[in-house]
């Protein structure tokens, strides 16, 4: 009877499909992605660290660390030594120069996986000659050739390849600074080690096969962290991996399953329209004996069947779509991306298909079972108010649980799960509240002077057999997505101009040592450029706080200080008054103590609070192998948004002057050519000094969030096509009812025009308001987001709203009235004589 | 004597089904006085229907000519047709037709807005007293009796003073206690406003109501 009754409906009951079929696809498309990267990384792990164990420590390794180094040599097969550090390189051909990663090698590193380069010899033959591997990007920005010179330093090397690729490398991993690989046993020669250079010492090793080298790492744990020495092992850099891009993957499939139930919506409002449009049908097959119960198995017969079908296309859909996932994503993945079907994916695709839709559909056609015999008789559409059917009940139950556990098997965190359901029934709520509070208020201030033509659109909203609700939160959805995503990129984008603007300084000069201070500080100013800062960096470690060393905190587990704090090399400047950044909250700044007093020092406040430090504790330094006492004086606030040297410790003038120290420049400049040639001068005279440019990390900034931002548009977009896909299938839908209303309006003399106008100013109401809406609520998240993530104010680009509340107006409008162009070429006598 | 406001020359109606024409009516010719009543009356399926919609400007004949209050419907665009009926033609269904999403006094209020009537409601209040539903007015069709959503339709059929009514089968649908109340408000609302009547039946009794009872059989005029 099902399949009988289901022949003439069967093109609408797609339609409804038609609405999950996307959200399936997409979560479909998300597990396959992830399912393969997964395996990926399985595969190509081993190239991705490119060594067994992995050593590496932020500072110059002390002599017990070197003597421990020694001793895994011992039990190796092979190894290698890695100094890596940002400088400048420039190019002699080009007369141009940028600031890169320097990787200075010695040994056969890597051991597993290969540097690719071009030609492969450069690779090959790496480590013979003075000669380095530059990489391709940056090859081709200064269009230097292979056999060109590349001065870093005072040293000047020969290119012997550009590199393609390399253990560990994405697409973006060098795009702030790009990577040249250099024979360590000429990096002494540049020059570029100095005092405050930060180097990061790596120790590759190679054992024999069936050393258990987890094991290892897990015997020498305290050692290793005695030592300040990080390790990676294959496995570990497999899971690490593995767990940052199943967080992508979780996230896309979040995205996916909020576009699923967007679809179920549509489901829902869907399968209500044709259940009330079966009345009839139902109320005769009543009449004949048939039992409340066999009526609605019928028509969830064909539901379950329709769902079915859904999830089949949305799985084949998905599977084809993953092939295409490699093609978006690959610059920020570090392995090769395969893609092939993955069977579970698919199954749980067809699964979640068909029981999402039955389950949205399930709420409107409970209602089936109250349909009258009457009916034939009479149509009533009223049936006894649904909240009394103590079924619907339980059927909202059970939605609810079911996107619980969805969700929390997606997130895997119960607080999580409850975020995410929070703000889902928060948007939810929000939009369902408008499309009420909307159709309240139209009710009951209805503009009774309005023109008729817009009167009769107006009223079309609140009408029975409206779909103001289900599109409104389509609609007000979609928008809602679209618009979060540009406010956040714009946000992140105004963040970094914003420090670009206001005569702020744009330029900075690191590294420089106290001997070129001076000179570095005239050439600034010959150039006619102004020295707007100029900072005394020294880098220390804390040894003790109030007494207390690390082994002593790490032996008592009741004290609140942390670990971390004796972790790491701290930068750390010295002045006598604060920077307009920086706002004391707690304690008193004291910016100068005498010779011979106990020195004080000023910390930022949340690292304090990080470290369990108190305003008054007395601190012991470690500067470079001198101790230096000091007395916490107060807690600093810091707005960090600013492109100016911000710093974890201050110290008052007069403790650490006379330390080690290093110097930070920083300049405006006014153009790209300017800073150029401004880079040149600097490191043509003095080669150790790194120069970073705002300008330039703004526009690798722009790229990279162009990038992110079409991958998360990509994910998004299923959202969004669902949303209107939705809207698509509402609009049809309706369009079933609306045919015999506009002929009967036809018959009663109205114009093509006139029902076009109706139409158009409906979608039109529709439109601004669910907009309207999603962009209210995209307000809110983007603030929310603002103030707890980004710490930054957020002022929402009022073009920029404009653009997308007039785009998809326009949309709804178009889909709207496109669809309802066919009614106009029905002849009225046709449609009455169906009747 | 009156003018002619309905006049119909040798007009045929022909369907095409799957490349075969089926002719439906065939070489009808009469004329309907202004303020006069007629009935067309025959078997089911002789053609009644698709006259009814030739002479009210709901369709286009095949060949022959339409004149209605002398104007030519041949020809004219499906625009202009419904011009022409908003200005001069009410309808009354079998099956009523009201707008369902429309409550009775906004559904008797549509001809009249549609033509850019002021105060259409005040008007379309008075009509629905006359046929007795001034307190359903507020009601949805889906909450009214068949009865009275007939009688919804009559007030909706006058609401633009039309110079000719068109009814196809008007009391069908009805009981015969209900089909008599309608028929009697229909002719009684008919008299007052001086319009012409032309009705399709099957019912001999109501078409004797008429001036005229215009036979057809096989798509031809008896």
């Amino acid at each position: 009877m099902a399949w009988r009754d289901s022949r003439k409906s069967r093109s609408r009951l797609f339609l409804f499909i038609a609405s999950i079929v996307l959200g399936i696809a997409s979560l479909v498309a998300m597990y396959s992605f992830n399912a393969n990267l997964k395996r990926d990384i399985d595969d190509q792990a081993a190239g991705l660290i490119g060594a067994d164990l992995e050593l590496e420590s932020r500072r110059k390794p002390s002599e017990a660390a070197l003597a421990f180094v020694d001793s895994l040599i011992g039990l190796s097969e092979d190894h290698a030594r890695e100094e890596r550090f940002v400088s400048m390189a420039r190019f002699p051909k080009a007369n141009g120069s940028r600031l890169v990663q320097v990787r200075a090698l010695s040994g056969a590193f890597p051991f597993y996986g290969t540097l690719e380069t071009v030609p492969v010899e450069g690779a090959l033959h790496f480590g013979q000659e003075q000669s380095v591997l530059v990489d391709k990007t940056l090859m081709l920005q200064f269009g230097a050739e292979v056999q060109d010179t590349l001065q870093l330093g005072v040293s000047d090397f020969s290119i012997s390849g550009s590199l393609i690729n390399s253990p560990g490398q994405t697409a973006f991993s060098g795009a702030m600074a790009p990577t040249v690989y250099v024979p360590l046993r000429y990096l002494e020669g540049t020059g570029l080690q100095q005092v405050g250079s930060r180097i990061e010492y790596r120790y590759y090793f190679k054992f024999p096969q069936g050393f258990r080298v987890d094991d290892l790492v897990k015997q020498l744990d305290d050692r290793l962290e005695e030592l300040q020495l990080q390790s990676a092992t294959i496995a570990s850099t497999k899971e690490s991996a593995g767990r940052s891009f199943s967080d992508v993957a979780d996230f896309m499939g979040l995205v996916g399953f909020i576009a699923l139930l967007l679809g179920c919506i549509g489901v829902s409002s869907a399968v209500h329209i044709y259940v009330r449009e079966k009345l009839v049908t139902v109320a005769i097959l009543r009449c004949l004996g048939t039992s409340a119960r066999q009526a609605f198995f019928i028509f969830l017969v064909q539901i379950a069947g329709i769902g079915l079908a859904g999830g089949i296309l949305g799985a084949l859909l998905g599977t084809m779509i993953q092939y295409f996932l490699p093609l978006v994503m690959q610059d920020f993945l570090p392995v090769a991306l395969s893609s092939q079907v993955s069977w579970p994916a698919i199954v749980q695709g067809v699964g979640l298909g068909m029981v999402i839709s039955i389950l949205f559909a399930l709420v409107p056609l409970v209602a089936v079972r109250h349909i009258s015999p009457l009916n034939t008789l009479r149509v009533n559409e009223e049936t006894a108010p649904s909240w009394k059917d103590p079924l619907r009940w339980w059927i909202y139950s059970l939605i609810v649980v079911f996107v619980v556990v969805f969700a929390r098997w997606q997130l895997r965190d119960w607080m999580q799960t409850f975020f995410f359901m929070l703000g889902i029934a928060f948007t939810f709520a929000l939009l369902y509240g408008v499309a009420k509070g909307f159709v309240y208020l139209i009710r009951r201030h209805f503009p009774s002077k309005w023109p008729y033509l817009w009167r009769q659109g107006l009223a079309n909203l609140y009408r029975p057999h409206n779909q103001t609700l289900v599109l409104l939160v389509s609609i007000g959805l979609g928008t809602a997505f679209i618009a979060t995503l540009f406010f956040v990129q714009d946000m992140l984008l105004e963040r970094v101009s914003m420090a670009s603007s206001n005569n702020q300084a744009n330029m900075v000069l690191f590294d420089i040592q106290t001997g070129q201070k001076d000179s570095v500080k005239h050439l600034t100013l010959d150039a006619g450029l102004p020295v707007m800062q100029e900072v005394p960096i020294v880098t220390m470690q804390i040894a003790a706080i109030n007494g207390h060393t690390m082994a002593d905190i790490r032996s008592d587990s009741t004290s609140e200080l942390s670990q971390r704090a004796f972790r790491g090399e701290i930068r750390a400047t010295y002045r006598d008054s604060l920077f307009e950044s920086e706002k004391i909250t707690d304690g008193k700044w004291i910016g100068e103590v005498m010779q011979g007093d106990t020195g004080q020092v000023s910390l930022e406040k949340r690292y304090a609070e990080r470290i369990g430090v108190q305003v008054g504790d007395r601190l012991l330094l470690n500067v470079q192998g001198v101790t230096v006492p000091a007395i916490v004086s107060s807690f600093r606030e810091v707005d960090w948004n600013r492109f100016q040297t911000n710093f974890r410790l201050v110290f008052a003038k007069g403790t650490i002057d006379q330390a080690p120290q290093f110097h930070v420049l920083m300049t405006r400049i006014n153009s790209e050519s300017e800073s150029a040639a401004f880079q040149q001068l600097i490191v043509s005279r003095f080669p150790n000094i790194s120069v970073l440019d705002l300008n330039m990390i703004l526009e690798v900034l722009d790229s990279l969030l162009e990038k992110i931002g079409f991958v998360i548009q990509f994910i998004g977009g299923f959202s969004i096509l669902t949303g209107l896909v939705v809207l698509i299938a509402s609009v049809m839908i309706s369009k079933y009812q609306r045919i015999r209303e506009n002929v009967l309006l036809r018959t009663l003399g109205a114009s093509r025009r006139q029902i076009l106008v109706i139409t158009l100013c409906e979608y039109l109401f529709l439109g601004v308001l669910a907009s309207f809406t999603g962009i209210m609520l995209a307000v809110l998240g983007s603030s929310l987001l603002a103030v707890f993530v980004f710490e930054t104010s957020f002022i929402p680009p009022m073009g920029g709203v404009l653009l997308l509340v007039l785009s998809v107006s326009a949309l709804t409008v178009f889909i709207g009235v496109i669809n309802s162009l066919s009614i106009l070429r029905q002849s009225p006598l046709e449609v009455l004589r169906k009747e | 004597m009156a003018a002619s406001i309905l006049q119909l020359q040798q007009v045929s109606k022909n369907y095409t089904l799957r490349g075969v024409t089926i002719p439906v009516l065939r070489d009808i010719s009469f004329e309907i006085e202004t303020g006069a009543t007629a009935a067309i009356v025959g078997p089911s399926g002789s053609g009644k229907t698709t006259l009814l919609g030739l002479c009210a400007g709901l369709d286009q004949c095949s060949d022959g000519t339409v004149l209605l209050n002398e104007i030519a419907l041949n020809g004219l665009s499906e625009d202009e047709l419904a011009q022409v009926r908003n200005a001069h033609v009410g309808f009354i269904f079998q099956n009523f037709q009201l707008l369902p999403t429309l409550t009775a006094l906004e559904n008797v209020m549509v001809p009249m807005e549609l033509h850019g009537v002021r105060d259409a409601s005040g008007m379309a209040i008075e009509l629905l007293e006359k046929v007795g539903l001034a307190s359903r007015a507020a009601h949805y069709p889906s909450q009214l009796s068949g009865g009275e959503q007939q009688r919804v339709s009559l007030a909706r059929a006058f609401a633009n003073k039309p110079k000719i009514l068109f009814a196809d089968e008007p009391t069908g649908n009805l009981d015969a206690e209900t089909g008599q109340l309608v028929e009697e408000l229909l002719f009684q609302l008919n008299r007052e406003a001086g319009t012409t009547l032309v009705l399709v039946t099957h019912d001999l009794d109501l078409a004797a109501k008429t001036q005229r009872i215009i036979h057809i059989k096989g798509g031809r005029i008896h």
